[in-house]
Parts: structure tokens; C-alpha cells; sequence
């Protein structure tokens, strides 16, 4: 399966290349190809189809920082933790953000994104250490199986406090059921570029630690071995999966399954080398992300179905087609 | 005379001693379910209206309302303890529980489901409800159960994996349909998905009575064979066992205990997950009938404690099962060497 790794790279930016051409073009209103790049290189904001592709280019930038963003925390995160399942949906990150968003909107009425974004982030950090710590307590440290229970724990427990919060508050119910789906729109170039700028730094510490990665694939006794100082290698790790998923939560809402099928499409693809794989999820989270947010937009008109449904649509049968093709999902 | 006792007696009777205390517990939880509350039961008022005596005021209190809920939370906790302890055992990792791998969220689908399209409630919700556990239930065995033999460590993976995604993908549908509802169903949805024994009735007791009272034999029949699965696919097979025979009754016993479960009183989170490792911790081995005990526990414990503890505000008991469950269930990963690390 293994292929060389420029010639993946190459397919994946064409494949992103073609993703945002349909990002672009899909939707409501259709317009083709040669408008798009009109709209682009010469904007006329007295054409309605140049001001729909306006629309939908913050969208697309969106669905590029988010899926860039959940795809690198993702890859990051299962090699730190030698984890097949790991994924911010599964090791209690995205809830721990997602709560302390919707603490936010029902005890101070949150609604910017500045502010989502501070609590999201918070919140991720929060459910970051609290999961870790408790799978790090106790004789055997962070094993794959207790981080996982200890993440569904906190998913788990965090879901009742926040459906206890929205039971009792319907104002806060109606505001949190759109959000908590994962959704791409209405975001202003000025949220993205504030968000995009921490979901870069998280991305470029992971693409410079890919190589660290691989030592920890490998188990802290060997990682070790190699020279590398594993607390310090997994505290910077750790921070930088934060800020991705905080701002890709803050950004978009929740999204799950994309740091977790992207990275073990990779995988697939490159082999288990993290200085292939990283660069390959920053291309290919987008694809899938952009994909299934055009195809959101088309599939149940005049409704639009959200962006984190279709990514569960498109993310299941890729990872069972993953997990039947490989004997055992290893790393 | 004789030598001192060895160790193994003691250690098989402790499952009993343990299993005799909680059975003396769950009897004092459901007394104290039928007399705490507002208003206060009297002992003897209760003991008279339960003897057949008509008592102004208290015989709707405990008769339509209290003694029928301790009754679902009894049952219901029982079913969820058996069903994921099966689940667990079976898949040999204590991840397997029917609430983490999406079963219990199938069930909710169906539920949700019934709720936005056709304005579905009672028994159609029910069937929904179980018609949702089961398709998700057979999806899980289609696509991860139904490989080819070999590496049993592989399959059983495999199998908690597609679970997890299966119960995201479910997840993200149901957060869909909550937003295709009015803001009134969604918010009715929205409470049925938390858990809640409210709306407790001799009706859905006695529908869960008739279930466990044919699914809990089926299950007693089937353990030994559980057993001998646990030495390994290939052991059994050899000791004359169809092995995915065998599988697949075990889950099907183990999803209609949840999705039934789970279509009268709602997922209850942690109360599956929960039950067979706490079960496990007291009697130092895996018990059933502990398991199912310990979950009986659980459900009124919750119950009881979202009544009372909270003032005026009365909480769905799945909200304590899932507040207080996450914690206790983190205090265990801490303190014991091993639970975390069956596979």
C-alpha cells in the first residue's frame, strides 16, 4: 500500500485544490468553475454570483483551519499516546471545550468568538489534564486503554452537566443545539485569522516535532533511548493538541472523527513515519472536511445538513473499510 | 484436625457474601425510594397502603408513583448491569459497555427518530427505541463481528473500535435532529436522552419484568458457554463450541436487556460501564448477579439522591449517573493497577 511520499503530497494538494473549487462553486446556488475564478481574481460586488462565492470562501477558509487544525491534533495525539483511538472526541477534549463553551453562553451569555475561543480553549486544557492525570495515576502510567476510559469517562460525565444546563434554560438550548452539531458558517475573516493564528502555532510545533513523534511511537523506553526528554517533548505535545482543538471547537463547534480518520488514512498512504503523515493530514483533513461540508449543503435541500453530521456520514465507513483492510489497527 | 481453610473457598464465597449484602441494600434503597420525598411517608401508612388499605393521599403517592419507580429503577438498573457486563466480558475490555460502544445510542436514535418524524410517544417510542439497539447491534456484528476466523485479540478490537465510531456517527445524528425539532420536542427530546425515572408506570415495569423474567434465564443458560469462550476462540472451538454461534446470542441477550432498558426510562449513562467493574472490585472475580445487583444499586441510588439532595429542583437520575459515574469511574482507573489494562 505504501506509496512514495512526494507523489502522495502532490495528490493531496490537487485533491485539496479540487475541494475548495467545489467548496466554492456547490451550494444553493451553483455556479461554475470559470465564475469562481472570476470572482476570485476580478471581484464585482455588483454580481450576485461573485457575493455568493464571497460567502462561501470564508466558509471554505473555515473548513481549511478546521480541518487542518482536528487532522495534526489528531495524528499528534495518537502517536503521543501510542493510540490507535486517539482523537479530541475520544480523549475528552472536545467536551471539555464544549462545556466550558456552553457554561459560558448560560452563565455570562457568550456569543463572540473571541470568547468562545478563550473558553474553549480553557476548557480543552482543562479536560487535557484532568484525563491525562487520571490515566497517569496509578501503577502502569497513561496506558492506550486508560487514557481512552478515562476520555469517555469525562465525555460521558461532562454530556450530563451540559443536558442538565440546556434542560433548564431554552434560550440557551435553542442557541447550543445549532452550535453543538459543528457547523462551518457565518464566521467573519477577522474570527479566522484571530483563531487561525493559534491553530498555526499548534500545527507548526507539531510539524517540527514529527521526528519526536516517531520516538514516542516507539514507547517512552525507547524514545528515551533515542534522546529524547519525554516530559518536555509530551508538555509541548500537549499544548499544541490545546490550541488546535480549542480553536477548531471555538471556531466550528465539536467536529468529530476527523482526527481520527484522517491520520490512519495517512498511515495508510505513507506508512508510520510522523514527518509523512503530519504534512499529509494538514492536506488532507481539509479534503475530507471541505467535502463533506459541500456535500452538507446539497443533500437534504432546501436544508442544509452541518458539517459535523456529514463528517460522521463520511468519517464511519472510512474508518470500518481502515479497520477491516488492517488485521489490527497498530500505529 | 484439619488444615487451615484454603484459600480457594474463600475466595468463592465472597461473591456470595457480597452478593447477600447488596441484595439487603437494594431492599432498604427501594423502602427509603417509597417513604423519602415530599411528601414524607410514614412507615406504617406505607406498609398499610401496600397491604391493599386505601390511605387518602398517600395510596397515589406510593402505589402509582413511588413503588412503581423503585420497581423500573430495579429492573432497569438490573438489565443495564447484565448488558454490559456481557458486553464487557465477552469483548474482554471494559471500553465494550453497550453505552461506549453505541448500542445504548442506537436506542436513542430509534427514540429521537420517532420523536421528529412521526410525534411519537409511549409504546411506539418504545419499539423505536429497541428497533434502534438492534439495527445498530446487527450493524456492529455485520462489520466487525461477522470477519472471518483468527486472531480472536484482533476481532474483539475490531470490534470495540467500530463501536466508538459507530457511537460518534450516532452522536452526530441525534445533535442533527435535535435541530430539525421544534424548540418544545427538543427540549422534550433533550430530557428523555438524559435518563429519568418519572415517568415510572406499573405498565413499563411490567414490561421489563416480562423481559428480564425470559432474558435472564436465557442468560443463566448461556454463561458456562461465555466461560469457555474466555479461554480463547480457538480452545473452544476445540472443546466443541460454536463459537459465533455462541457470540452472537450473548449480544443479542445483551442488547434488548439495554435497549429495552433504554426505551423506558432513557440511557442512563455509566450505569452499564459501571456495574460489572464495580461488581468485579467487590468480589474480586466477574459476577453476574453481583453485576446486576450493583446496578439495580446505582439506579436508585441516583434516583433517589436527584429527588431529594437538590431542594426544590428535582434532577433526572441520569444526570447523577453521569455526574457523579465519570468521577467514580476515574477514582477506580487510579486506583487499580489492572482493570485498565484487560484487553
Amino acid at each position: 500500500m505504501r506509496r512514495s511520499t512526494p507523489l502522495v503530497l502532490a495528490g493531496g494538494l490537487l485533491a485539496l485544490a479540487v475541494a475548495c473549487l467545489l467548496s466554492l462553486m456547490i451550494g444553493a446556488r451553483t455556479v461554475s468553475p470559470s465564475t469562481v475564478v472570476d470572482a476570485l481574481s476580478d471581484y464585482d460586488s455588483s454580481l450576485t454570483d461573485h457575493v455568493v462565492i464571497h460567502s462561501r470562501l470564508l466558509r471554505t477558509l473555515a473548513g481549511i483551519a478546521v480541518g487542518a487544525a482536528l487532522a495534526v491534533a489528531g495524528a499528534a495525539m495518537q502517536g503521543m499516546t501510542r493510540n490507535p483511538l486517539a482523537d479530541p472526541g475520544i480523549l475528552g477534549i472536545n467536551a471539555g471545550a464544549t462545556t466550558a463553551v456552553v457554561l459560558g453562553v448560560y452563565l455570562v451569555d457568550a456569543s463572540e468568538v473571541a470568547q468562545f475561543t478563550a473558553l474553549a480553549l480553557l476548557g480543552a486544557a482543562l479536560g487535557t489534564v484532568v484525563v491525562y492525570a487520571v490515566a497517569s495515576l496509578g501503577r502502569e502510567g497513561a496506558t492506550p486503554v486508560k487514557l481512552a476510559l478515562a476520555g469517555a469517562a469525562l465525555t460521558a460525565g461532562l454530556g450530563s452537566v451540559v443536558n442538565a444546563l440546556v434542560m433548564i434554560d431554552d434560550s440557551s438550548l435553542d442557541r447550543l443545539r445549532f452550535w453543538q452539531v459543528g457547523t462551518l458558517g457565518a464566521r467573519s475573516l477577522a474570527d479566522i485569522s484571530r483563531v487561525g493564528v493559534l491553530m498555526v502555532i499548534g500545527a507548526v510545533v507539531i510539524v517540527a516535532m514529527a521526528g519526536v513523534l516517531n520516538a514516542l511511537a516507539l514507547g517512552d523506553d525507547a524514545a528515551v533511548g533515542l534522546g529524547v526528554k519525554v516530559g518536555r517533548a509530551r508538555a509541548l505535545l500537549g499544548t499544541a493538541i490545546i490550541l488546535l482543538c480549542g480553536a477548531a471547537v471555538a471556531l466550528a463547534g465539536p467536529i468529530g472523527f476527523l482526527g481520527l480518520v484522517v491520520p490512519h488514512a495517512a498511515r495508510l498512504l505513507v506508512g508510520g513515519d510522523y514527518r509523512r503523515i503530519v504534512p499529509l493530514c494538514l492536506l488532507g483533513g481539509p479534503v475530507l472536511l471541505l467535502l463533506a461540508d459541500t456535500a452538507g449543503r446539497v443533500i437534504a435541500p432546501p436544508a442544509e445538513v452541518q458539517v459535523g453530521v456529514m463528517t460522521a456520514l463520511v468519517g464511519v465507513p472510512v474508518f470500518i473499510v481502515l479497520i477491516r483492510t488492517r488485521r489490527q489497527v497498530g500505529l | 484436625m484439619t488444615a487451615p481453610a484454603p484459600p480457594r473457598p474463600a475466595r468463592s464465597r465472597r461473591p456470595a457474601l457480597v452478593a447477600i449484602a447488596a441484595g439487603l441494600l437494594l431492599f432498604a434503597l427501594v423502602i427509603v425510594r417509597v417513604l423519602v420525598g415530599t411528601p414524607m411517608v410514614p412507615l406504617d401508612l406505607a406498609l398499610r397502603v401496600i397491604g391493599g388499605e386505601a390511605v387518602p393521599g398517600y395510596s397515589f403517592i406510593v402505589m402509582d408513583h413511588r413503588l412503581p419507580t423503585a420497581v423500573v429503577a430495579l429492573l432497569a438498573g438490573t438489565a443495564f448491569g447484565l448488558s454490559g457486563t456481557i458486553f464487557q466480558t465477552l469483548l474482554r475490555n471494559p471500553l465494550a459497555s453497550p453505552d461506549v460502544i453505541g448500542v445504548t445510542l442506537g436506542s436513542s436514535a430509534g427514540a429521537v427518530i420517532a420523536m421528529a418524524f412521526f410525534q411519537a410517544d409511549g409504546r411506539a417510542l418504545f419499539w423505536f427505541a429497541l428497533l434502534g439497539g438492534l439495527l445498530t447491534a446487527v450493524l456492529l456484528l455485520v462489520v466487525a463481528g461477522g470477519g472471518g476466523p483468527g486472531a480472536a485479540g484482533a476481532a474483539d478490537n475490531r470490534f470495540v473500535l467500530v463501536g466508538i465510531g459507530v457511537a460518534a456517527a450516532l452522536g452526530a445524528l441525534i445533535s442533527y435532529l435535535l435541530t430539525r425539532l421544534s424548540l418544545q420536542s427538543a427540549g422534550d427530546a433533550l430530557h428523555w436522552m438524559i435518563g429519568s425515572l418519572s415517568s415510572s408506570t406499573w405498565d413499563r415495569a411490567a414490561v421489563l419484568a416480562g423481559a428480564l423474567a425470559v432474558l435472564i434465564p436465557a442468560l443463566a443458560l448461556l454463561i458456562p458457554r461465555l466461560r469457555i469462550l474466555q479461554l480463547g476462540d480457538d480452545t473452544a472451538t476445540s472443546l466443541g463450541l460454536s463459537v459465533p454461534r455462541t457470540r452472537v446470542a450473548l449480544i443479542l441477550v445483551a442488547v434488548i436487556l439495554c435497549a429495552l432498558t433504554v426505551a423506558v426510562t432513557g440511557p442512563l449513562s455509566f450505569v452499564a460501564f459501571l456495574a460489572g467493574p464495580i461488581a468485579q472490585r467487590l468480589a474480586g472475580r466477574p459476577s453476574f448477579p453481583l453485576a446486576a445487583a450493583v446496578g439495580a444499586v446505582i439506579v436508585l441510588l441516583a434516583d433517589i439522591a436527584g429527588q431529594n439532595l437538590f431542594g426544590g429542583t428535582e434532577l433526572p437520575a441520569g444526570v447523577i449517573t453521569g455526574a457523579l459515574g465519570a468521577p467514580f469511574l476515574m477514582w477506580m482507573l487510579t486506583r487499580s493497577p489492572t482493570s485498565g489494562s484487560g484487553r
